[in-house]
């Protein structure tokens, strides 16, 4: 039998804010274990939660930028549960009433890892649809030591953006590409760095699989502990392969949930689900419902960028540049920028496109810290680009360019590698070099193209290398031909 | 006269007079609360050194410079014990000041001492304090009401000049009532809650115990107004209260709901009550009847909703950052079971279960959604009650003050205590109790004044007047 597997993400985005989501200590990755807390955040007696406008501003900007319907007004709720994490022993998040609802990520080619990006059956222009995207607050973190537990507080209270997919996703492939576009988005938007590794982007994959072609759903799993978005395609590979060795072996899937250990490269059960938990959701007494259909979302509105598929086209249209070339150059924002830096003053904008996407590629994979300015690649494309180095002497200088940090044209000159086009001089020396060969001259008019490097190496002798080849040949053809 | 039976306001006139000193104050609370506290057991703690401190570094100039004032156990004060009155709180020290503290201390005012209470403001007759029990001055085996049962006693024994307290249902204005004191509940944001310790944060205001009402003008002037640390705090600055207070009852209309005067009411406060209408028509006020037709439904909305938001509010009390810890705990469960088992009074957990109830799913929209349904009822009730009038008049509490113990085993009937000022909460609007007359045994009786959101200089002119033709605020429990 042949099985498809259903797959759903529910992302957890920490905000890019200056303070946290109700009280105004610092919303700061790192720091010395509880020094960005206050009453508020730590849950003491009698202390008020206020919410961040920031926070509230950028959610509904990030729901715009995936095509959401926006809620005209935002509204929290509690969420109750024990648990030492979390200092109020509820959690403020939104129920009923998300910031958000519906939209989609849509997917891309260079979402998708490199590896299948050739394969013809992979449908890269796939949107993945969104249930809701909701704001709340973060959770404290938990040390577990041999007889004994500690709490930083310093992210209790920092806001946290939740996006839940459909259940949309059909392959790991597809939920690497949704984690990519999604990140992407989230980073052009500014809205968060999302950086899995630092926790700032956390996902929870629901996996179940069924036959092909049948309409209900499987039991579904819960993954967890998924830190990379390569992590979560390894883990989605080997769940779905373990759900179907169970099922063929005619065993029944538990609705549990799993740990991915990423060095084993296997999930490993952590409980197992027997019912749902009761929250006890109910309106935020604290919190007055905050009207989004004015000022905020006006707000939010002016702060949508241009997003990477219009980015896309655009740099093909504006720079020449190909589809690939703009795919690549738009995977991250970061990227794009420093290419349209480059690119703008540059006459020749495919030439900084190609130093970008193949020399400077060659030398680092980092898009986002490239470690010389811009406008050295404008520099080094105008050398070659008015012949003023050839492209053999284009790659030393890139070399010399990465290595020290020196501006191209200042490597040039120091290096002596300038090339002569001062027509006079090259004129001069093609001249002398008819003269001075006779017998080349004469097999060239013969027929003997080949003649011509005779006079070539005369001239490139006289100029001590300089001269610039093409411009040589061009002359001398003139020259003989005349 | 002793220092320690003047108002605010003789205070104040004294004091800029220079006839006394901030410090000679003082010390006549201090010395009259040695002698009689030990009766009333109306203070936890006391800040005497403090107090005497602050009073020789008062600012006169301020408009409660040099006036001491009690304050509930359920407000932060920088250093001071906050314990509710509960177990679980039993050796906690505020980290910060609530914002009305602020607004006392920019005031001027020296903050005496902790006030008893019901645990986490849960009861009606300050009998539910895990320190001991609170009497009331006009009858030291009666109880003095509650929740602010504390706070009520010591203004009503003159062992402090006014104090604060915090009304959820009824818990301001029935202790006032009980112990013969003016008592203010505010609109519902006009005095910001950062710093209340929360019980049902949809109901609860901190409001004043004063002797006078012009007094209960000046203090709720001085801790009204926005905060910004309090989202539910109303944008709107407060107008000046005091300015309004004397221009008499002559042309007000004054509302008396049918719905309030019921069976099992105390005859003897019926007639303090009907009496003091009277009084009021006689003073040029136009009385005519108004209707509140979801007064009976009150109390059931209020224990539901108010113990909803209790059973989150005090979910934070679990052992694990501060407050009581169970010895030992064999896990993080143990932990907070046996931290909230052993610090939690059986009152406290009474309501945590009963809103963890109404909160579960399969009953949420039979308790919760609904009781909030029948809350936007109430609400309405007094939208179109105050159509037809500009303040309503009801008794505070069907009783006079009860004997303590008496309905301690019953906890529906002392749920009943509230049933006059509970929609007041419920409707967010305001409130306001004060002395009209006494029972045979000499127990107070209160008046209940109503207004509407943000009505209170109009419930102020109200009182100010019944009170000025009457003497009952100047009647002293013989202690
Ligand atoms: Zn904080």
């Amino acid at each position: 039998m042949e099985f498809e597997a259903v797959i759903g993400l529910e992302v957890h985005v920490q905000l890019k804010t200056n303070s946290k989501m109700f009280c105004s200590c610092k919303n700061e990755y790192g720091g010395t274990q509880n020094s960005h807390v206050c009453p508020v955040c730590l849950g003491m007696p009698g202390v008020l939660p206020v919410p961040n406008q920031e926070a509230v501003t950028k959610t509904i900007q990030t729901g715009l930028m995936l095509g959401c319907h926006i809620a005209p007004r935002c509204k929290f709720d509690r969420k109750n549960y024990f648990y030492p994490d979390q200092p109020k022993n509820y959690q403020i998040s939104q129920f009923d009433q998300p910031l958000c609802e519906g939209g989609g990520v849509p997917l891309n080619l260079f979402a998708f890892p490199k590896d299948v990006q050739n394969d013809p059956q992979v449908n890269f222009n796939k949107v993945i649809r969104l249930t809701r995207i909701h704001l709340e607050e973060d959770v404290a973190k938990s040390f577990h030591y041999d007889t004994s537990s500690g709490i930083d507080f310093n992210r209790a209270g920092t806001p946290l953006m939740e996006i839940v997919s459909e259940a949309d996703i059909a392959t790991p492939e597809e939920a690497y590409a949704y984690l990519t576009a999604l990140r992407q988005i989230l980073v052009y938007g500014g809205v968060s760095d999302a950086d899995m590794e630092k926790g700032q982007m956390r996902c929870d994959v629901n996996i179940s699989i069924r036959p092909k072609g049948q309409i209900e759903f499987g039991t579904k799993c819960e993954l967890k502990n998924l830190n990379t978005i390569s992590g979560v395609r390894r883990s989605l590979h080997s769940e779905i392969a373990r759900q179907i060795e169970v099922v063929s072996a005619g065993g029944e899937i538990r609705q549990e949930t799993r740990r991915w250990d990423d060095a084993k490269g296997q999930t490993f059960l952590m409980r197992i689900k027997e019912k749902a938990h009761d929250y006890r959701y109910f309106p935020d007494p604290d919190l007055l419902p905050l009207r989004t259909d004015q000022g905020l979302f006006a707000e939010a509105q002016t702060r949508v960028p241009e997003l990477p598929q219009a980015k896309i086209k655009r740099l093909q249209s504006d720079y020449g540049v190909t589809e690939y070339q703009a795919g690549v150059l738009a995977s991250e924002i970061a990227f794009a920028n420093y290419f349209e830096s480059a690119a703008q003053p540059a006459k020749n904008k495919v030439l900084i496109a190609n130093f970008l996407l193949n020399d400077y590629l060659a030398t680092s994979p980092d898009l986002t810290a490239i470690p010389i300015p811009p406008n050295y690649f404008t520099e080094i494309s105008e050398l070659v680009d008015s012949a003023k180095i050839n492209s053999k002497q284009a790659k030393e200088v890139f070399a010399e360019m990465i290595a020290s940090n020196k501006a191209p044209t200042a490597i040039v000159k120091e290096k002596g590698l300038e090339q002569v086009t001062d027509m006079g001089a090259l004129e001069k020396w093609c001249d002398e070099a008819i003269v001075a060969n006779d017998k080349s001259v004469a097999d060239y008019k013969s027929g003997k193209l080949g003649a011509i490097n005779a006079l070539k190496g005369y001239v490139m002798k006289m100029s001590k290398g300089k001269a610039n080849p093409s411009v040589i040949d061009e002359i001398l053809i003139k020259k003989l031909t005349s | 006269m002793s220092l320690y039976t003047e108002t605010i306001t003789s205070l104040r006139s004294k004091l800029s007079a220079k006839e006394v000193s901030p410090r000679e104050i003082v010390e006549s609370l201090l010395k009259r609360i040695e002698s009689v506290d030990p009766k009333i057991q109306g203070y936890l703690w006391m800040n005497a050194e403090e107090a005497l401190q602050q009073a020789d570094a008062a600012d006169l100039s301020k408009p409660l410079g040099g006036i001491p004032i009690a304050i509930k156990d359920n407000l932060n004060v920088i250093g001071n014990p906050c314990t509710c009155a509960s177990k679980i709180l039993a050796n906690y020290q505020a980290l910060y000041d609530a914002t009305v503290i602020s607004k006392l201390r920019e005031a001027g005012a020296i903050l005496l001492g902790r006030t008893n209470m019901d645990e986490f403001a849960m009861g009606s007759s300050t009998e539910n304090s895990s320190w001991g029990k609170t009497r009331n001055p006009w009858d030291i085996d009666r109880i003095p009401g509650g929740s602010s049962g504390g706070s009520a006693a010591v203004v009503g024994a003159h062992e402090a000049i006014a104090s604060l307290g915090s009304d959820t249902g009824g818990s301001i204005r029935q202790p006032a009532a009980l112990c013969g004191c003016v008592g203010m509940k505010p609109t519902y944001g006009r005095v910001s809650r950062y710093g209340l310790v929360a019980f049902a944060s949809s109901l609860d205001q901190v409001g004043p115990f004063t002797k006078t009402i012009e007094d209960s003008a000046l203090l709720t002037q001085v801790i009204s107004g926005h905060d910004p640390r309090d989202n539910t705090s109303a944008l709107q600055a407060a107008p000046d209260f005091l300015s309004d207070l004397k221009k008499g009852v002559k042309g007000m209309r004054l509302g008396v709901p049918k719905e309030y005067f019921v069976a099992g009411m105390d005859p003897q406060v019926e007639k303090g009550i009907r009496d003091a209408i009277q009084q009021l028509q006689s003073l040029g006020a136009e009385i005519v009847e108004v209707s509140l037709p979801h007064t009976e439904q009150a109390t059931a909305v209020y224990y539901i909703l108010a113990t909803a938001e209790a059973s989150a509010n005090l979910a934070r009390f679990d052992g694990v950052r501060y407050g009581h810890r169970a010895s030992n705990p064999t896990d993080v469960l143990d932990l907070y079971g046996r931290s909230r088992a052993e610090g939690f009074g059986s009152e406290v957990k009474r309501r945590i279960i009963l809103g963890t109830y109404v909160l579960s799913s399969g009953y949420y929209d039979a308790y919760y959604n609904r009781a909030q349904k029948v809350r936007q009822l109430i609400t309405r009730d007094f939208t179109e009650a105050f159509k037809k009038c500009d303040a309503i008049l009801t008794p505070t509490s069907p009783t006079a003050a009860f004997k303590i113990g008496e309905k301690s085993q019953d906890p529906l009937q002392m749920y009943l205590a509230d049933i006059f000022t509970i929609a007041v909460n419920l409707a967010e609007v305001c409130g306001l109790s004060l002395p009209c007359g006494f029972t045979s045994e000499k127990l107070p009786i209160g008046l209940q004044i109503i207004g509407p959101k943000w009505g209170e200089s109009a419930i102020l002119r109200v009182g100010q007047a019944y009170e000025q033709s009457t003497s009952w605020h100047q009647q002293r429990p013989n202690l």
